[in-house]
């Protein structure tokens, strides 16, 4: 295996340092560090260096909608946003409710060998609500599915849910809810406030999501459970798990980088490429979740990442998917929203996007610190460079950006897992 | 003028009081033997309808053929719309065959604007009604009534009240007659009990009310909406007899109308329900003005977008040809 | 086509003033219009069945000046009436839409009628032409005539008047403006070159007289 030493490094946004990189592991840190022979070097010229970023959430469509992305294009577009383990989310086609999917989205995931691919497993089959898929056959498959979740629809069933957070405890699981409220968001096109009162869209409330998360809370610290809440949109859930944690209970909870920054006035233009669930909210929604993550309320940035093809998004707004890419935009956006606006440093970055995903998810080899001994799963980050998101360019096999023509902060310019460079000099390895 | 019509809102005081200016001198025409013109001659619009609205269709159809332009009508309803592509593939069919103006009638809101700005199609894009969005056509006709009603077909609405009664949230007619009532300077009073009304209602351009009793005795016009039958099973209002004596507009209301007021219904009505039968037939009605209105302001729309190289020009008073 | 309503006063001048030359003044246009009068009468022999259409904005109050020329000549009521000719016009794609003005036809009608349209200047045709095809679809008269303050000349259609207050020799790239005291304030028409430099080709402007 090779060694590497990236030169010049802020680790973590601190002082200057050389990492040196050899048997997929940290072999030593420190200034003037020497090159041993048939090392490559990494001049990272003051680049800030972070642990491999973690995606609790990430839509791979594999199997089932291979033309919108597949684990090959999914993990090409994870690595090239400096990340090194996505979690895959259940809702393909056959649903992965049994071992055997799992463990085929896992395989496709040890074949593309360019990120790690955790997959979520459904709580309930065919994410029907009604009964609990085999949480155990998927846990003990050569997958070892951690986390479980409905995702794209809720577990609103209030029996089902308190045994899904009961159940999962006998192998330190977790259940990541998609708080959605189903009779309260009937046919729901937008984020309910004025812009829908305008614009004549279906209004889907906050109190839809925020009502499904008071409940869970409530259920978990009834049994004990770990819970974990996907994609929060609102101040006011926000508010209710910041009061949550103040009780102690075990709950964590998850933001996209797209909540962080985009609101429902853009659905004026009616654009599908900002349909998506949960709604755009607000501009105190934003500033909400902002504070909630600087504060740790909010555990972490998740991407939703959910590719689809041309034609489910070039149509008129009721029809269109739901759902933005997110993979490759996801660290420029938090750079800009957190970094940049003084709420997060970089440490506060790698916590946010690394090392508490990776907690909640238990993967043990990933959010790991950035010391000698530990796996070289790292991101090297150039904080000065700007670019333009244009669309045709991203790797995933989809195009529904809602950044197209946006000037991001940030470049990813080389990415490890486990030693080995997935993206150097900002392209794939 | 903008190129196309997608909400009352695209309309500057000065567009709206040209559209009714023109549908003024249009309505003489319809008095005429001969009421059709030339100006249209070679242009083709294109009715595309994907929900059933055969008077609304009819109304543009005639605005059209009387304007001499060639007319298409594309019902669109019945073929499968599940898939988004329909209306893109639609609108490229209709780019191909040189549609210089699409009326658009859709259940989706926002589906004219997309059509509008999808570049799928270059011609002007009319909004006859989108989903529980706007319906820019029928507001203008409502307005172009009371201004012939009240103020002798002439000069803005400025200071008239107007209440606008029922079911709000899913009334395209009440957003766009809100927008363009308050852009000619009228007060409106929106009526309904608390569920027919928006969240963010209170930042509309108008008043609002859970009490029609309260607003009639200072209405110049009152403007009753459709309660749809579906409405009537999810919980909206208790029953259809509470809501017709809590909101309906029966002869005991109108008669705490002012003399001069008007009483308005966009169509179609549920008689006994929303309004009474004897309302809609007292000489106060102008439900059947209405409908004769809405062909001349769909002429003058059409005219105003098509009739020239560009639409009408309301900002720039450039006299070179006033002639 | 302008925001200003169709019958407002001052026109903006494109014609430049320093260019600007009077080819009538107030007394030659009164005198014009009552020997126009007199001339209607002595052809129709007699106003009796005359309807005078003035073609807005200026031909309207042309038209009504006439009538009561005739009316003091022949003490008899001489309907007078509007004819809005937009929508008839074969430019108007040449242009972004415009404004309509008011068409207005004396309650008796013209069918079997002498109509007589009046307008300021007569140019290329064009205007006329579309006049007679709005005329076509209001009735019948039994005859209709032509009545212009001024004859510029570069007609483009087979068309003449039968009453001309001045025959105006003048080049494409003139420009011939009239004032008349109900719109402009005082009575007067102009002669001069055109206050945009650039030569306009005539095709684009065929109502500019
Ligand atoms: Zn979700």
């Amino acid at each position: 295996m090779s060694t590497y030493l990236i030169k010049n490094a802020k680790v973590l946004g601190g002082d200057a340092q050389d990492v040196l990189i050899s048997d997929g592991r940290i072999a030593e840190i420190g200034t003037g560090l020497a090159a041993p022979d048939a090392t490559q070097i990494i001049e990272a010229d003051g680049h800030v260096l972070l642990p491999g970023l973690v995606d609790l959430h990430t839509h791979l469509r594999e199997p089932g909608r291979e033309d919108a992305e597949t684990v090959e294009t999914g993990t090409r577009a994870a690595a090239l946003g400096g990340y090194t383990a996505v979690h895959a989310m259940a809702n393909t086609d056959p649903v992965a409710d049994t071992a055997g999917v799992v463990e085929q989205v896992w395989r496709l995931g040890q074949e593309s060998g360019r990120c790690d691919v955790h997959p979520v497993g459904a709580v309930t089959i065919g994410l029907n609500g009604e009964r609990l898929a085999e949480l155990g056959a998927m846990h003990e498959s050569a997958a070892n599915v951690k986390v479980f979740s409905d995702d794209g629809k809720c577990v609103h069933d209030a029996v089902i849910m308190r045994r899904a957070l009961e159940y999962v405890k006998a192998f330190d699981g977790v259940v990541a809810q998609h708080a959605q409220e189903p009779r309260l968001t009937e046919g729901a096109q937008m984020n309910e406030g004025t812009v829908s009162g305008i614009l004549g869209l279906r209004g889907w409330p906050a109190v839809a999501e925020e009502a499904i998360i008071a409940r869970d809370v409530l259920l978990a610290a009834h049994v004990g459970s770990r819970l974990h809440i996907c994609h929060v949109s609102t101040a006011g859930s926000v508010e209710i798990i910041r009061w949550a944690k103040s009780k102690g209970w075990d709950v964590t909870a998850e933001v996209t980088p797209h909540h962080l920054l985009l609101t429902d006035e853009l659905v004026r233009s009616y654009d599908p490429v900002y349909k998506v669930n949960p709604p755009l909210r607000t501009a105190e929604d934003v500033a909400a979740l902002r504070e909630g993550l600087a504060d740790g309320t909010i555990d972490a940035v998740a991407t939703d990442h959910a590719p689809h093809p041309t034609e489910d998004k070039d149509c008129e707004w009721a029809v269109a998917a739901m759902g933005m890419l997110g993979l490759e935009t996801a660290l420029g956006i938090v750079q800009q929203t957190m970094v940049e606006s003084g709420l997060l440093d970089w440490a506060g970055v790698a916590d946010r996007m690394s090392v508490r995903p990776a907690r909640i998810g238990r993967l043990d080899g990933h959010g790991r610190a950035i010391a000698v001994g530990e796996p070289a799963n790292l991101v090297l980050v150039d904080p000065s460079a700007r670019r333009t998101v244009e669309p045709s360019e991203l790797a995933s096999k989809s195009a529904n950006t809602p950044y197209a023509g946006l000037e991001l902060p940030g470049r990813v310019a080389a990415t490890f897992l486990r030693g080995v460079p997935t993206v150097i000099d900002g392209k794939l390895a | 003028m903008k190129r196309h019509l997608i909400s009352a809102a695209d309309l500057t005081r000065d567009d709206a009081l040209l559209v009714l200016d023109t549908a003024e001198e249009l309505a003489h025409i319809a008095e005429r033997p001969i009421k059709k013109l030339p100006t249209l001659r070679g242009r083709t619009v294109v009715n595309l309808f994907f929900e059933d609205s055969t008077r609304t269709r009819i109304s543009f159809e005639a605005a059209a053929k009387r304007l001499s332009a060639d007319v298409i009508n594309f019902s669109a309803k019945g073929s499968s719309v599940s898939k988004g592509e329909t209306l893109k593939d639609t609108a490229l069919t209709l780019q191909a065959m040189g549609a210089d103006a699409v009326v658009i009638r859709h259940g989706a809101s926002g589906a004219p604007h997309t059509l509008a700005n999808s570049g799928w199609l270059r011609g002007s894009v009319v909004n006859a009604g989108d989903g529980t969005h706007e319906h820019p056509t029928q507001a203008l006709l409502d307005a172009f009534t009371m201004r012939r009603r009240l103020n002798d077909g002439k000069g803005d609405l400025e200071g008239r009240r107007i209440t606008i009664v029922g079911d709000v949230l899913h009334s395209r007619v009440a957003r766009s007659n809100v927008l363009l009532l308050a852009t000619l300077g009228a007060e409106v009073t929106l009526v309904a009990p608390p569920t027919l009304l928006p969240i963010g209602v209170e930042t509309w351009p108008c008043q609002v009310s859970y009490d029609i009793d309260s607003t009639l005795a200072k209405s110049d016009a009152v403007m009753m909406l459709r309660v749809q039958r579906e409405r009537m099973n999810a919980s909206y209002f208790p029953t259809e007899r509470e809501y017709s004596r809590r909101y309906g507009l029966d002869e005991k209301r109108m008669a705490a109308l002012p003399e001069h007021a008007i009483v308005m219904h966009p169509g179609p009505m549920n008689r006994g329900m929303e309004i009474a039968a004897n309302v809609a037939d007292s000489p106060r009605s102008t439900i059947v003005e209405q409908v004769t209105n809405g062909v001349s302001v769909r002429m003058a729309v059409l005219y105003l977008l098509l009739g020239g190289s560009e639409p009408a020009v309301t900002t720039t008073a450039t006299e070179e040809n006033a002639k | 086509m302008t925001k200003a309503s169709p019958n407002s006063g001052s026109r903006p001048s494109d014609l430049d003033p320093a260019s600007a030359r009077a080819v009538l003044e107030a007394s030659d246009i009164d005198r014009v219009v009552t020997r126009i009068a007199h001339e209607i009468v002595e052809r129709a022999k007699g106003a009796r069945d005359v309807v005078l259409l003035g073609i807005p904005t200026r031909g309207v109050a042309l038209a009504r000046r006439l009538a009561e020329r005739l009316e003091d000549i022949e003490d008899e009521k001489v309907p007078v009436g509007a004819l809005d000719i937009t929508m008839y016009r074969d430019d108007l794609r040449l242009r972004p839409a415009r404004a309509l003005e008011r068409t207005e036809i004396p309650a008796d009608g013209i069918d079997g009628k002498l109509v007589v349209l009046v307008d300021d200047v007569l140019f290329s045709g064009r205007t006329i032409r579309a006049a007679l095809d709005a005329l076509n679809d209001i009735g019948r008269p039994r005859a209709v005539q032509l009545a212009v303050l001024v004859d510029r000349g570069h007609r483009e259609l087979p068309i003449r008047a039968d009453y001309v207050g001045k025959n105006l020799p003048t080049s494409q790239r003139e420009k011939v403006q009239v004032l008349l005291n109900e719109y402009d304030g005082r009575d007067a028409v102009l002669l001069g070159t055109r206050g945009d430099a650039a030569p306009v080709p005539p095709a684009a402007t065929p109502e500019a007289k």
